[in-house]
Parts: structure tokens; C-alpha cells; sequence
């Protein structure tokens, strides 16, 4: 019992890692209907932010998360801006090739800077294991299933609730109308890039307090599962993203500690191809035919 | 009366394709306009042009005293041009009244309020249905939700792509009762329809387009009452 309530609460935190960087593909996807493959290696860039600020220029903290999510906003604002934008008329496969390369691009420029040694993500803070009925409870863990809980609350209301958010929907669902209405699409689409990598910023400071280590490739497997967490939930969907994140992480954590720890991801990309089989547009994905 | 809309020798291109080919007309203060002509004669070419979803290769868009050259279709709306598109378009997955916000989006907040209170009285199905959906309306009260989010930027111009497009002829009276209405609160409209009967009994004005051109004007009833727009348009 002790052993299940552990496996669940580190399936939930890691889940809701998955969910935070689902957002930002699933988000990105709705609005500007493409895959933006980079989006792992904007957490990579997170973390290493983290270390140098931290560790290297010895700030404190507070000034690792705050600038780490500014960095990833104007990183993915500035991605947008370079590589997507020039495309936003040219078919799907252009873009996604680009997006696979500037994937690469971010690889290999933190290759250079911090080589291809795996660096340790500083101790922001110290947050102490408690005990609840005999539970063990790893207070990390508390900690990024609590913020990532308030971040989705948040956003949620930003996105249901406020005119700039209602505006994204509109520019996710008819970019035309949307302009007719007076909306900026371009400054709509910028936004969403800044929003969904400034999540990705705060993923990529649980991910480091969780894993420690960070490479130059520690984007990419996240990455590609929270993508799969998007899909699962049904791209597109924000409820969707933060439900396939949650449950991805689940299957993931419940694999690793009954099954098998070599299993977990076959289980997990399994599970995927099994949704997909039973219901195409994800769990929470959604299809309303035009009325004439 | 002033011009609120002048299009002078327009032409427009879809690639190689010469959609419009020097089209010129206005709009007075207050009027009712129609360009009639049928499927593919550069109608909703022309309304997207003034919008500025599609840019001209020559001519000139002036609205209120000022060339639209330019201009970016959201900025367009600011200056009090609304349009309705073609097919409706409004926002499926949004409610009735999230949509009305869109509408409102170059308003002052303090404005919409009133704004929608002002749209649910023209339109009280509009008030019946706030919480609902835009993807669950019928066609018809999609269509009034498609003007009345127009409507919420309070436009100095109305334009109204094929309102009557797929609606029952009982919906279809609806609609054009609601554009003499509009009309006689002082709106300004410029109105495309291949439902040319119905446009013409509501215009002050109207223009016939043919494959790019205009080949004909002159006011609803001298149209109404020609014999080649009754044979080409009118069903005999």
C-alpha cells in the first residue's frame, strides 16, 4: 500500500511535468496547426538557463526560475519569429522539417556552449520528505504536482476567461474571422509560442530538481512523450494535453514499479497506438461538422 | 449623402487567375448596396479586397476619405468596417456571447456590455441561446450571430456576404426583414447575394457583376424592373 500510494504520487508529479510540456505542443498545434518539434529542446535550454544562472553567475533561485521562464518565452518567441513565420503558407511537411531542424540547431549549439558532458541542475530549494500515515512522501514531488496544478488552473482561466485568451481560441479556430473581428493573428500566434515555452521553462525546473542531470539531449525523449501525452489527450485540446500528461505519467510510473523499468516506455507508446486504434482524435479531441 | 466607400478599377488575382477586372462603384452614408451576379462572378473577391483579407494587384479601396492600401484586415476593422463572411464563420466551439465579445474585440471593455445588450435586442433568439455553443445553432441564427457579432464593433459599414445562402425561404425573409431594419435605423450596407430578388427589393442601389466586371447598375426597382437582369437573374 505504501509502495502504491508512492508510485502514484510520482506518477502524477511526473505526469503533470509531461502535461505542463504537452501544453505548449498542443497549444502551438491548435493555433498555428503545426508540430513544433523543437519544444523539448526549449526545456534543454531551460535547464542549462538554471545551471548558469544558479551555479555559474550565483543568483539566486528565484532569479533561476524567473529568468529561465523569460529566456524560454523570448526563445520560443524568437523561433516563431526566424524559422515558423517565414512559412506560414507553405505546406505542412516544409514546417515540419524545419521544426526538426531547429531541434537539432538548439542541440547542437548547447553541444558547443556547455559540451557534451551531462551537468548537475543546482538545488534551488531544499524541500524536506514528510511523513503522512506512515507514508514517506518525497516533498519534491508535493512540490511540482502543487505548482503544476496552480500553472493549469491559471491557464485555464486565461485561456476560458479573459479577452486575450478567448482571442487565441478565435485564432485556433478560424484565422480569417478572427482578423475580421480586428485580432492580430500574427501577434495571437507569438503569444501562444511565448506562453506554451514559458511552461516548458517551468517543466524543465522540475524536471532538473527530479533527474539533476542535463545534457544536450535531455530535451528530446520528454519531448517526444509529452508529444505522445498531446496526441493521446487529443492535440488540440487543452484539457486534453494536461489529462494525457497526467495518465502518461501514470502508466509510466505504476510500469516502472510493477512491471518492468525497461517495459515502461513500450507500455506507455502501446497504450498510445491502442487509443489512437479505439479513438483517432485522442481522448478529449473533438470534431464538430459545419451546419449549412 | 457622402461617400463612406469608394472602389475604383479594381483587379484582382488568385495566381494566374483574373478574378476582379476593374471594378468601380461607392457607397453613400445610410445606403443599401448590392453587387448581385451569380456563383463565381467575383462578388465575395471584391467584399475581401475592402476587407483586406485579399490585396489588389492595381486600383484603390478608400473608406470614410482614407485609402485602405496597406492596411491589415484587423487594422481595417478599427476604422469601422465590418463584414460578414461567406458560410458565416462564426466561431463553432465558442458561445453565443463569447462570440459577441470577439465582435467587440477593437472596443472599449467598458462598451460591450451594452453592445451585446443592444445585439440581443435585434436578435432575441440570439438572448435565449447565450450559454449555448455556436456549433449547436441552426443555420439561420448562426447567420444572425454572424451579423450581431459584426454589429458589436459598430461599424460606419455593414458588409454581408450571401446571408441567405443555404437558409429556408422562411429564414431568408427573416434575414432581409433584419437588413431593412437595419437600414432604416441608419446602417450603412453593402450587400452581396446571388439571391438577386430578394437583394434588390431591400437596396437603394445595385451593380451587376459578371465574370469580373460590372456590366450593369442602377437602383433596386429600375434593376428589378429590367428585363435582361429578369431573364438572366430573376428566373424569367
Amino acid at each position: 500500500m505504501v509502495h502504491f500510494i508512492q508510485t502514484l504520487l510520482s506518477g502524477l508529479s511526473l505526469g503533470s511535468i509531461y502535461a505542463l510540456i504537452a501544453l505548449g505542443y498542443t497549444m502551438v498545434y491548435g493555433i498555428a496547426k503545426m508540430l513544433n518539434f523543437a519544444h523539448g529542446d526549449v526545456i534543454m535550454i531551460g535547464a542549462y538557463a538554471g545551471i548558469v544562472i544558479v551555479a555559474q553567475l550565483g543568483m539566486p533561485p528565484v532569479a533561476a526560475i524567473v529568468l529561465s521562464v523569460v529566456i524560454c518565452a523570448l526563445l520560443g518567441m524568437l523561433i516563431e519569429y526566424l524559422a515558423y513565420k517565414p512559412l506560414r503558407q507553405a505546406p505542412p511537411l516544409s514546417v515540419l522539417i524545419t521544426a526538426i531542424g531547429v531541434s537539432y540547431f538548439l542541440q547542437n549549439i548547447a553541444l558547443l556552449i556547455f559540451g557534451s558532458q551531462q551537468k548537475a541542475y543546482p538545488t534551488l530549494f531544499e524541500v524536506p520528505d514528510f511523513t503522512v500515515g506512515g507514508v514517506v512522501v518525497d516533498g519534491g514531488t508535493v512540490l511540482t504536482l502543487c505548482t503544476s496544478a496552480i500553472i493549469m488552473v491559471v491557464l485555464t482561466f486565461f485561456i476560458n476567461k479573459t479577452k486575450l485568451g478567448k482571442a487565441m481560441r478565435a485564432v485556433s479556430e478560424d484565422k480569417a474571422a478572427s482578423a475580421l473581428m480586428g485580432i492580430s493573428v500574427n501577434r495571437a500566434i507569438t503569444l501562444t509560442f511565448a506562453i506554451g515555452s514559458a511552461l516548458a521553462a517551468f517543466a524543465s525546473i522540475f524536471y532538473g530538481i527530479t533527474y539533476v542531470y542535463i545534457k544536450p539531449t535531455t530535451g528530446a525523449m520528454p519531448g517526444i512523450k509529452a508529444f505522445t501525452a498531446a496526441v493521446f489527450g487529443g492535440i488540440g485540446s487543452i484539457p486534453g494535453a494536461m489529462l494525457g500528461g497526467i495518465l502518461l505519467g501514470m502508466i509510466e510510473q505504476f510500469s516502472k514499479t510493477y512491471i518492468s523499468t525497461l517495459w515502461a516506455d513500450a507500455i506507455v507508446f502501446g497504450v498510445l497506438v491502442l487509443v489512437l486504434v479505439v479513438k483517432p482524435t485522442g481522448l478529449l479531441g473533438r470534431k464538430i461538422s459545419e451546419k449549412v | 449623402m457622402s461617400e463612406i466607400l469608394k472602389v475604383s478599377d479594381l483587379h484582382v488575382y488568385y495566381g494566374s487567375i483574373h478574378a476582379v477586372k476593374g471594378v468601380s462603384f461607392e457607397v453613400h452614408e445610410g445606403e443599401v448596396v448590392t453587387l448581385i451576379g451569380a456563383n463565381g462572378a467575383g462578388k465575395s473577391t471584391v467584399l475581401n479586397t475592402i476587407s483586406g483579407l485579399l490585396h489588389p494587384k492595381t486600383g484603390s479601396v478608400s473608406f470614410d476619405g482614407h485609402d485602405l492600401k496597406g492596411i491589415a484586415a484587423h487594422n481595417i476593422v478599427r476604422r469601422g468596417l465590418a463584414q460578414v463572411p461567406e458560410g458565416r464563420h462564426v466561431f463553432l466551439h465558442m458561445t453565443v456571447e463569447e462570440n459577441l465579445e470577439m465582435g467587440a474585440f477593437t472596443q472599449p471593455n467598458s462598451t460591450i456590455e451594452s453592445g451585446i445588450a443592444d445585439v440581443y435586442e435585434r436578435f432575441p433568439r440570439l438572448k435565449e441561446r447565450h450559454k449555448q455553443v455556436a456549433g449547436t445553432l441552426s443555420g439561420g441564427e448562426q447567420q444572425m450571430l454572424a451579423m450581431g457579432r459584426a454589429l458589436m464593433s459598430r461599424p460606419k459599414l455593414l458588409m454581408l456576404d450571401e446571408p441567405s445562402m443555404g437558409l429556408a425561404p422562411l429564414l431568408v425573409e427573416q434575414i432581409f426583414g433584419i437588413i431593412r431594419e437595419l437600414h432604416q435605423s441608419g446602417t450603412t450596407i453593402l450587400l452581396v447575394e446571388q439571391n438577386a430578388a430578394a437583394a434588390l427589393s431591400v437596396a437603394d442601389r445595385g451593380y451587376v457583376l459578371e465574370t469580373g466586371r460590372i456590366v450593369t447598375s442602377g437602383t433596386g426597382a429600375e434593376l428589378l424592373a429590367s428585363p435582361a437582369i429578369k431573364k438572366a437573374y430573376l428566373g424569367g
